[in-house]
């Protein structure tokens, strides 16, 4: 059995600046269960890409395991992908962008394979600021290995088998500010308007970019008292800003009413545009992103949009100093040495 | 008037100290004096888990034959450290000496008749001299380094080489420890008789050896391998080839125009981070390492298990420690070396290599490098606590400027163009190991999913029980294949000579050449083996089944390498026999004699009687 597509391409679809259609970004058929909110992610992956005229071999994509870590294979078939171990798909990631800076990285974990197994390297990829974009695509529950509670699951909340969840459940947008990331979004798998715009300025985004996607597991968990069924998080979104992003070397458009639009440049110069609807939204105020997402959990409510962001964050290789050159284009002559200096060596050791 | 003579170049200094008192670099400098008089010597710490306080040793071989392996029995203790003292009294060989601090009288219970006691007020004698605290501390160690200088007619103007390159661009340093120094020494003079009977001579038995550490030597190694990203996690006692190679890339992949370095060194937030990082950098065509010990090792399985299947070039130093567990963390053992071959679930198998020198660490760490992009797999080099933080006399490092880097079978994009149709693990050259490609190669080819599940040539997933099986064969070739890329064995004799052989590796092979000496001045010869890499290779195959009797020297309980043997080998259990040593010291030929002579006895009295 092959999961490939068979490759036609509609002669009329729109291409990006690169010439590419759309369908240059897809992957192989998705195997997971009909009606999976990780498809919808995938979708808005697909078309994030398309959009941002990414070349698909210059973004090496990578996961962890669990139906969410299995979906790097359904997007962007031109790029080198690597489905990891359970949880530590950001220790992989970031080997990878230590080796070459000039690649994209996508990382896409699953609630379990962040909040539970792998929530220690999580952690340490937030701080060191990687130059990624990392995705969960949150379900509440261990879709692969049958519907299990995981560490997001709301407290309270009933999973397939009529198990009240008894523990707090790890709110990991607030964690990540907290942690100092320094691009924190939230959204939900069946927003695909939201999603895309956030996936672009992730994309952008020059450090860690965390978008966590509520994405309703409908084979485990989509059943009534879920709160990450779909029609719970239909009910209880809250958008904190709609937003565009345009990138750089796209003109600006300016055709929104003052004072509902908040631009915030990024370090290419690209632009993030904030249509201002929730009141007193500052995506720049980490304090009150915090409290806005705390609020906004006492009440049971999903916040999404992007939450926090600071566009002049040093990534991990600014801070370490690492060659403008990927490490990995260099050679002997770079790195070796040779045998004059080692005679010096000796010598000091006599 | 001979067994006077035997003592010339040929005893064992022990220092007892306190940790964290600042007796390393003195100790090291009595070391290094007798390095620089061309006199074989091999120094061993033996020091606590602990960063302060409790007692540590430095104990100092001296060895005219040139055997570097450890000596039981002590001739000269210095001993300076109240809290292990009886004990310290205990461990001296009768006729032995027993160096101490004279400033208070010494208890009655210290006082063994058999052994000789010089006393130096060294306290007294940093009280009167020295008015700062810090100074009087350090200072009292110098002293005890000049009058061993004059006890054992150790070349005073050595030391004051020894200081001067030790005090490079900081000159004002040296006239008073020069003169910390002469205080030892003046005491000596004055108040005892000197040179002992134990003492050294100048000879020239090190020709253009160096003094250097093993994990010192795997760090420049992976520098001169051109290793980029670096990730690691602290843990005693790998911790310094990491610090090794850090300050090496300072000094040698700086760029001095920009400040930007050619280097990424990650402390990573454990031992599965560490891995991962180093998985991921190799993925993505970067020569990557990490270094740990045995609790490190264990946690990294899993990663293994996936670099193997993945096959993801992978460099691991595994400077082995006492287990289990965290055993005893600070001594030295061989007992990661079955962990190490079979690591991770399901049939892995994993290329090892086992250094004995400072100089074949800087070699196999280089070569590991290559080996492990050339076979597309983890290479793990097996060193052990001994041989990578104590210094040992050692051949100089070589690096010929000619030597490229084997990155091993990887597709550049002009390759591909030219290829119809890439299989990631598609076994085109009939050796088992396939081609791959860095990310960001090509616009329309190469491109390919890594993943630790099964996967057919194309590197599509598939559960289909004949890709599974097929690629599982591939590895075992690939596998035969490493077979003759690793290090050969080192060999010791053309042709075998007896029935009777022995196999160690590792650090075990300085009693183990002191050892068959010792059998030949007995008349006893047996030929030897000497192993430096897994998978086994014909060479080591041909020696186990062309002797009867097999002694296998090792550093564990269980006869780690010997379950090795013969499960790789299918070789017959009853041939091999153990030699081992698992207290945490290094082995010696003296024990490695106990346990052979005896077996040897009882193996002539079996073949007679049958
Ligand atoms: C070390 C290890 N332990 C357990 C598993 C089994 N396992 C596979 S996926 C999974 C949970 C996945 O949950 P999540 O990350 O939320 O992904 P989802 O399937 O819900 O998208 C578990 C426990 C594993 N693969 N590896
Ligand atoms: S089990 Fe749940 S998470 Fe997994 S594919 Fe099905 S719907 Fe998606
Ligand atoms: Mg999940």
């Amino acid at each position: 059995m092959t999961y490939i597509k068979p490759k036609f391409r509609h002669p009329e679809l729109p291409k990006n600046k690169l010439g590419y259609s759309v369908d240059h970004y897809e992957g192989a058929l998705s195997t997971l269960c009909a009606g999976c909110g990780h498809d919808s992610i995938s979708a808005g992956i697909i078309q994030a890409a398309y959009e941002l005229n990414i070349e698909p071999h210059r973004l090496a994509k990578l996961s962890g395991i669990g139906c969410s870590s299995k979906t790097p294979a359904y997007f962007l078939s031109n790029s080198h992908g690597f489905n990891s171990v359970h949880g530590r798909m950001p220790s992989v990631a970031t080997g990878a962008a230590m080796a070459n800076r000039d690649l994209t990285y996508f990382g896409v974990s699953g609630d379990g394979d962040t909040a539970s197994i792998g929530m220690g390297q999580f952690v340490h990829v937030v701080r060191r600021n990687l130059n990624m974009t990392y995705i969960v695509m949150n379900n509440g529950c261990y879709g692969l290995t049958k519907g299990q509670d995981s560490a997001t699951a709301d407290q309270g909340s009933k999973n397939k088998s009529g198990n009240v969840n008894l523990f707090e459940s790890i709110d990991l947008a607030s964690l990540a500010i907290e942690l100092g990331a320094t691009f924190v979004a939230q959204s939900f798998s069946g927003d695909k308007s939201q999603l895309v715009p956030l996936i672009k300025a992730a994309m952008n985004h020059p450090g860690f970019a965390f978008i966590n996607v509520i994405s309703p597991c409908v084979t485990f968990n989509n059943n009534l008292g879920s709160t990450k069924s779909y029609d719970y998080v239909r009910d209880h979104v809250e958008a904190t800003a709609t937003i565009d992003f345009v990138p750089q070397m796209q003109e600006i458009s300016v055709d929104y009413g003052k004072g509902t639009q908040k631009n915030v440049t990024m370090h290419d110069g690209s632009v993030l545009q904030l249509h201002k609807l929730a009141e007193e939204w500052d995506p720049l105020d980490r304090q009150s992103a915090m409290n806005a997402v705390i609020n906004a959990k006492a009440k049971n409510e999903i916040l999404t949009g992007l939450l926090y962001v600071n566009p002049d964050a040093h990534d991990l290789h600014h801070m370490i100093k690492t060659s403008d050159h990927p490490l990995n284009s260099l050679t002997k002559a770079d790195l070796c040495p040779g045998s004059a200096i080692l005679v010096d060596i000796n010598a000091e050791l006599r | 008037m001979s067994s006077q003579k035997s003592k010339v170049n040929d005893f064992v200094v022990r220092f007892a100290n306190v940790n964290g008192t600042g007796s390393a670099s003195a100790n090291f400098l009595f070391t290094k004096a007798i390095f620089r008089m061309g006199i074989p010597v091999t120094p061993k710490n033996i020091f606590p888990s602990n960063i302060q306080g409790l007692p540590t040793w430095y104990e100092v071989r001296i060895s005219e034959k040139g055997y570097l392996g450890r000596r039981e029995g002590i001739d000269l203790m210095v001993a300076v450290n109240p809290q292990s003292m009886l004990n310290d009294v205990k461990s001296v060989k009768a006729g032995g000496y027993f160096l101490y601090d004279s400033s208070k009288k010494l208890h009655a219970e210290y006082i063994r008749e058999d052994i000789n006691y010089i006393g130096i007020p060294l306290m007294q004698m940093c009280n009167d001299a020295y008015s700062d605290a810090r100074q009087r501390q350090l200072f009292k160690n110098i002293i005890y380094v000049g009058a061993l200088a004059a006890l054992l007619d150790i070349d005073f103007k050595e030391l004051e080489g020894l200081l001067a390159d030790q005090f490079k661009g900081k000159e004002k340093l040296i006239p008073m420890n020069v003169k910390a120094l002469q205080m030892g020494v003046d005491y000596i003079h004055s108040n005892f008789k000197y040179p002992l009977d134990i003492r050294v001579e100048r000879r020239d038995l090190l020709g253009d050896s160096i003094l250097m550490e093993g994990n010192a030597a795997c760090g420049l190694g992976a520098l001169y391998a051109g290793a980029t990203v670096v990730a690691w996690y602290p843990i005693t006692p790998s911790t310094s080839v990491v610090e090794a190679f850090g300050n090496y890339a300072d000094e040698f992949r700086i760029d001095k125009i920009t400040g930007k370095r050619n280097v990424a060194i990650i402390q990573a937030e454990d031992e599965l981070a560490a891995i991962g990082m180093v998985i991921g950098a190799n993925w993505n065509g970067a020569r990557s390492f990490t270094a740990t010990s045995g609790p490190g090792l264990s946690l990294m399985n899993e990663f293994l298990g996936l670099a193997y299947f993945a096959e993801v070039p992978t460099v691991l130093i595994d400077v082995q420690r006492s287990g289990p567990s965290t055993g005893m963390p600070t001594r030295t053992q061989q007992s990661d070396v079955l962990e190490a071959a079979y690591a991770s679930h399901g049939d892995t198998k994993h290329v090892l290599l086992f250094p004995s020198t400072p100089k074949e660490c800087f070699d196999l760490t280089v070569d590991s490098f290559d080996i492990a992009e050339q076979l597309q797999t983890p290479v793990i080099l097996l060193t052990d606590l001994d041989l990578g933080m104590n210094d040992h006399c050692s051949a100089p490092l070589v690096w010929d400027d000619k030597r490229e880097y084997n990155r091993g079978k990887v597709l550049n994009a002009e390759q591909l163009d030219k290829i119809e149709k890439f299989g990631r693990y598609l076994d085109v050259d009939g050796d088992g190991i396939t081609y791959r490609t860095y990310p960001g190669t090509h616009p329309s080819k190469g491109s390919f999913f890594t993943r630790g599940t099964s996967r057919d040539e194309y590197a599509a997933y598939t559960e289909d029980s004949g890709a599974y099986e097929r690629n599982m064969d591939r590895l075992i070739k690939k596998w035969n294949t490493a077979k003759n890329i690793v290090s050969p064995p080192q060999v010791y004799q053309e042709k075998n000579h007896s029935e009777i052989g022995i196999l160690f590796f590792g650090t075990s092979q300085y009693a183990a050449e002191e050892a068959m000496d010792m059998l030949k001045d007995d008349g006893i010869v047996v030929d030897a083996i000497r192993i430096r890499a897994f998978p086994f290779n014909k060479t080591v195959e041909d020696f186990v089944n062309s002797h009867d009797s097999i002694f296998v020297i090792e550093q564990n309980r269980d006869g780690q390498m010997k379950s090795l043997l013969m499960i790789e080998l299918e070789a017959n259990a009853d041939k091999f026999i153990s030699v081992l040593n698992y207290d945490g010291m290094p082995i010696t030929a003296d024990n490695i004699i106990k346990q052979i002579s005896g077996k040897l006895k009882l193996k002539t009295e079996k073949s007679l009687n049958s």
